[in-house]
């Protein structure tokens, strides 16, 4: 098992865990943290793919985890606001509990 | 060195998604994202590892621990805090781990040799940035403005009016 092989289990399991968390939790914020996990986890494969890549001279890996970065703080922020919004409207961020469009 | 910055990642990981306390699991959290800028530090990618510690580390969970005062969360949760479905979701992620984990090792594709360590690319981000990736930088930017001011907008308070 090479390094690149442990880097992309580390990673699987990373994105398992963010998703396991986001899928079973109740608060929307650690619900939100998942997702971030997940994120994080993307990143780690596409730097591993970079580092251990043909080309690692071209960078594409690295440019697209600062990119990547950059929206997950822009989801993060506007994430957050929304939790609090829908904090203010119904005093609970359960999301079990935000379910007023249930048909 | 890089097993255990992977076992810190994990087991921060484990910790955020695990705990009662929201004030521990975003504490959780930011040890999880220092070991994984820890991991692109050992990999070489020394301006993504910054870029981790500032932006995650320094901002989002800054934001998180700001969101969780303001929700009144810090006071540990008195019921479950596992929706009543989760097994199926603790199901679903197992299986997708199984699956990932499976391809990985099975692939054939993925090069086995560790080719040499790739110069120190700073100065190459910033040439790249400014000339290839100029549009996307800019767009980036944008996308950065409008998040900001709709956050503001949706976290203000509004006007009762009626």
């Amino acid at each position: 098992m090479s390094s690149l092989h442990s880097y992309l289990i580390t990673s699987a399991l990373l994105f398992a865990i963010g998703l396991g968390g986001a899928l079973t939790r109740r608060n929307a914020i650690i619900v939100l943290i998942g997702i971030e996990l997940m994120l994080n986890a993307a990143n780690l494969n596409f730097i591993a793919f970079w580092r251990f890549g043909p080309h690692p001279e071209a960078l594409t890996g690295i440019l697209f985890v600062l990119f990547s970065i950059g929206v997950a703080a822009a989801e993060a922020a506007v994430g957050l606001a929304l939790i609090i919004a829908a904090h203010r409207h119904c005093k609970t961020t359960d999301v079990d509990e935000l379910d007023s469009m249930k048909g | 060195m890089t097993t255990l910055l992977g076992i810190v990642t994990l087991a921060g990981a484990v910790v955020a998604m695990a705990f009662r306390n929201l004030v521990h699991c975003a504490l959780a959290l930011a040890v999880a994202l220092a070991g994984l800028a820890g991991l692109y530090l050992q990999l070489g990618a020394q301006f993504v590892g910054f870029a981790q510690v500032l932006v995650y580390i320094g901002a989002v969970a800054i934001v998180i621990v700001f969101a969780i005062l303001l929700t009144r969360g810090g006071q540990t949760p008195r019921q479950r805090v596992f929706s009543a479905t989760w097994p199926l979701g603790a199901g679903v992620a197992l299986a997708v781990f199984s699956v990932l984990s499976w391809i990985i090792l099975s692939s054939r594709a993925l090069p086995l040799g560790t080719p040499p360590e790739p110069a120190a690319a700073t100065g190459r981000i910033g040439d790249q940035l400014m000339t290839k990736y100029l549009l996307p930088l800019e767009v980036l930017g944008l996308l950065l403005t409008a998040a900001l001011i709709g956050a503001v907008i949706i976290a203000m308070r509004e006007r009762t009016d009626e």
